[in-house]
């Protein structure tokens, strides 16, 4: 498509320079290593493609989540959205889950999604974290507001984290409550909700940064739904 | 008194399932088991309906009237069984009784619950509405309290250790991941539970000592079994018939607190004698056991209590293998409540179904326990004031 760049450069917000994500490698339960990264905008693609089968997906509300992520992914990868940025969660180069947000200015981050395509091994938990982690400890910015779409979401973050609610103060994602993450709250509990080993062997980040595998829709949609569609 | 078989066996596969009602689970455990009995035609005399919290959960009640209607069984006589989490076995025995009196020859005994449309915090509130009203409810104690405390106190008489427990976990899950039925898919390993630094996140304390992979889960379910005379079992079922050989049912206080030692869970050990006397077996008979492993703990504190391995072995047992597959007494080959699920009304139809198919050699190998002719089931309610015990037989 043709561009003409001197409207594109309006058109694109300038952008805050962001420290690199440095990869870590969890071990999950089932004992499998799962590898976090942050994506580069070359590998909105291949996201795209991943989140596409979730948008008829309406259990846990994984089509609103999908929709809004796709959005946002298309928005970065178009140079629409300032600052965004997008951890994902592998497992021998599977994409397992995706986590997305933004650094708002150098004090404030804004959580977007959090999208966990393996189910049933805190991977979208542990993806949170490592969002958290990203904005608190790498972005060393001061608080991070957080919303929720669904059950499970509120459950893990705000309960999980004891959130603090935010009265009158408007979240991106829209009219949803909004809550934040402060650095003090954070670092009480990064011991129970904050995992993963740091560098990752070779080994591990070579089959992650090799290619971003996708499985394919109707594997995704039983990953989502279970096996046995439960 | 008549001899009672087991003619039809049938459950729906646990976990959340959103699209169902719980009359519509029901429905669909009891024509599985009615099809596997093979009756045609043939109606049932008697319904009986295990269900601990309709009335609570979805606000309905006279489930067991509601269940012979939508299976149009009427004129069948109904009555629903409420006995906490061993609902299920108190209304096998019921229709047991039934039938071994002579009063019903055909009897369906279905047991189900819908858990998954409340949050997690709700289901378990929901289940300590089983707790004392006065002295323990108010106080906030909780099922999963009540075994850390439980769990607590028995590592301190038996020397039980964290990795026993654990084995146990460890175990279930693998088999459950065999188990189609079972709501739990995955398998856990001991790095990623306990060794690995990530495990505190993965497997987080829940109730001191016990993690979150010590707990079952909370899920939507239902199971079915069809129940008539040994005689009439062995004319019309095409399958092996399986012998109600012995039950038994026993009571304790409500409180833990009132026990003169609260690590004796003795309503186990007397329903499990009166199941072993009036089948005239001993725990040394049976092959296999479907054990209320709704903790770990219990899985261990029953095989023991039943009588299976001495106080303070069965934990042993289980970290040499012994409960596994292909060893001295497997337990729990359906993954039990652990990875099986504990949709609480139909658990203690369900593992009498689960022993229905051991005893039948149905099973693939990776699950079968090999020429099983006994065996035995144990649903808990409470914690461990009302117990239900069945020695089940493979009626050649």
């Amino acid at each position: 498509m043709a561009v003409d760049m001197d409207l594109e450069a309006l058109l694109r917000a300038p952008a805050i320079e962001m420290a690199e994500y440095p990869p870590k490698m969890i071990t999950l339960a089932n004992g499998k290593k799962m590898i976090v990264r942050q994506a580069d905008i070359k590998d909105v693609p291949v996201l795209l493609q991943a989140v596409r089968p979730t948008l008829e997906i309406p259990r846990d509300y994984y089509d609103i989540v999908g929709a809004r992520l796709y959005a946002e992914l298309l928005g970065w990868y178009r140079h629409r959205v300032r600052n965004e940025y997008c951890l994902v969660g592998q497992i021998e180069g599977y994409l397992v889950g995706i986590v997305n947000g933004r650094m708002v200015d150098k004090d404030i981050g804004m959580s977007y999604h959090t999208l966990a395509i393996d189910r049933g091994l805190r991977v979208g938990s542990h993806l949170f974290a490592a969002k958290m982690e990203y904005h608190i400890e790498i972005l060393g910015q001061q608080e991070v507001w957080i919303t929720a779409e669904s059950p499970i979401g509120f459950r893990r973050w705000m309960i999980e984290y004891g959130l603090i609610k935010q009265e009158g103060v408007q979240h991106e994602l829209g009219g949803a409550s909004s809550y934040k993450l402060t650095r003090d709250l954070y670092f009480e509990t990064k011991p129970r909700l904050v995992a993963g080993k740091r560098p990752v062997s070779k080994r591990f980040l070579d089959e992650a940064m090799d290619k971003i595998m996708v499985a394919d829709e109707d594997a995704i949609s039983e990953k989502i739904c279970g096996v046995k569609g439960r | 008194m008549r001899q009672v078989a087991i003619i039809g066996a049938g459950m729906i596969p646990f976990g959340r399932r959103d699209e169902d009602s719980l009359l519509d689970m029901l429905a669909y455990a009891s024509l599985n088991a009615l099809d596997d009995a093979g009756m045609g035609k043939k109606g049932v005399d008697a319904v009986y309906v295990a269900n601990m919290g309709a009335g609570i959960l979805q606000h309905q009640t006279s489930v067991a009237s509601a269940l012979v209607d939508r299976l149009s069984l009427i004129p069948a006589a109904a009555d629903a069984v409420e006995n906490g989490p061993a609902s299920g076995a108190s209304a096998i025995k019921n229709g047991v009784l039934a039938v071994a009196s002579g009063y019903y020859d055909y009897v369906l005994v279905a047991g189900g619950e819908k858990m998954r449309e409340i949050v997690g915090w709700k289901a378990t509130d929901f289940v300590a509405t089983m707790t004392h009203p006065e002295v323990e409810y108010p106080y906030g104690v909780t099922l999963p309290g009540m075994a850390g405390m439980f769990t607590r106190l028995y590592m301190e008489k038996y020397n039980l250790t964290r990795d026993q427990l654990i084995a146990v976990a460890i175990k279930n899950q693998k088999m459950g991941a065999l188990n189609p039925y079972a709501h739990v898919e995955m398998i856990i390993t001991r790095e990623g539970i306990v060794d690995d630094p990530d495990s505190v996140v993965n497997n987080p304390m829940a109730a001191d000592p016990l993690h979150l992979y010590d707990m079952c889960p909370v899920s939507d379910g239902a199971a079915a079994v069809v129940l008539c005379s040994l005689e009439m079992a062995k004319k019309i079922s095409k399958k092996p018939p399986v012998l109600v050989a012995g039950f038994g049912q026993a009571t304790d206080t409500h409180t833990l607190q009132e026990r003169d030692d609260p690590t004796d869970l003795k309503a186990v050990t007397l329903a499990s004698n009166q199941a072993f006397e009036m089948a005239k077996l001993t725990p040394k008979d049976v092959d296999f056991a479907e054990l209320h492993d709704a903790f770990t703990i219990l899985e261990i504190a029953e095989s023991e209590h039943a009588g299976f391995f001495k106080k303070g072995e069965g934990g042993k047992a289980v970290e040499k293998g012994e409960t596994s597959l292909g060893g001295k007494f497997p337990i729990n080959m359906s993954g039990g409540l652990k990875a099986r699920g504990h949709p609480v009304g139909a658990t203690g139809v369900a593992q009498v179904v689960d022993v229905v198919f051991q005893l039948r050699h149905e099973l693939g190998k990776d699950r079968q326990v090999k020429g099983a002719k006994t065996g035995f089931t144990l649903n808990f309610g409470g914690f461990g004031n009302n117990v239900v015990a069945f020695v089940l037989r493979r009626a050649e």
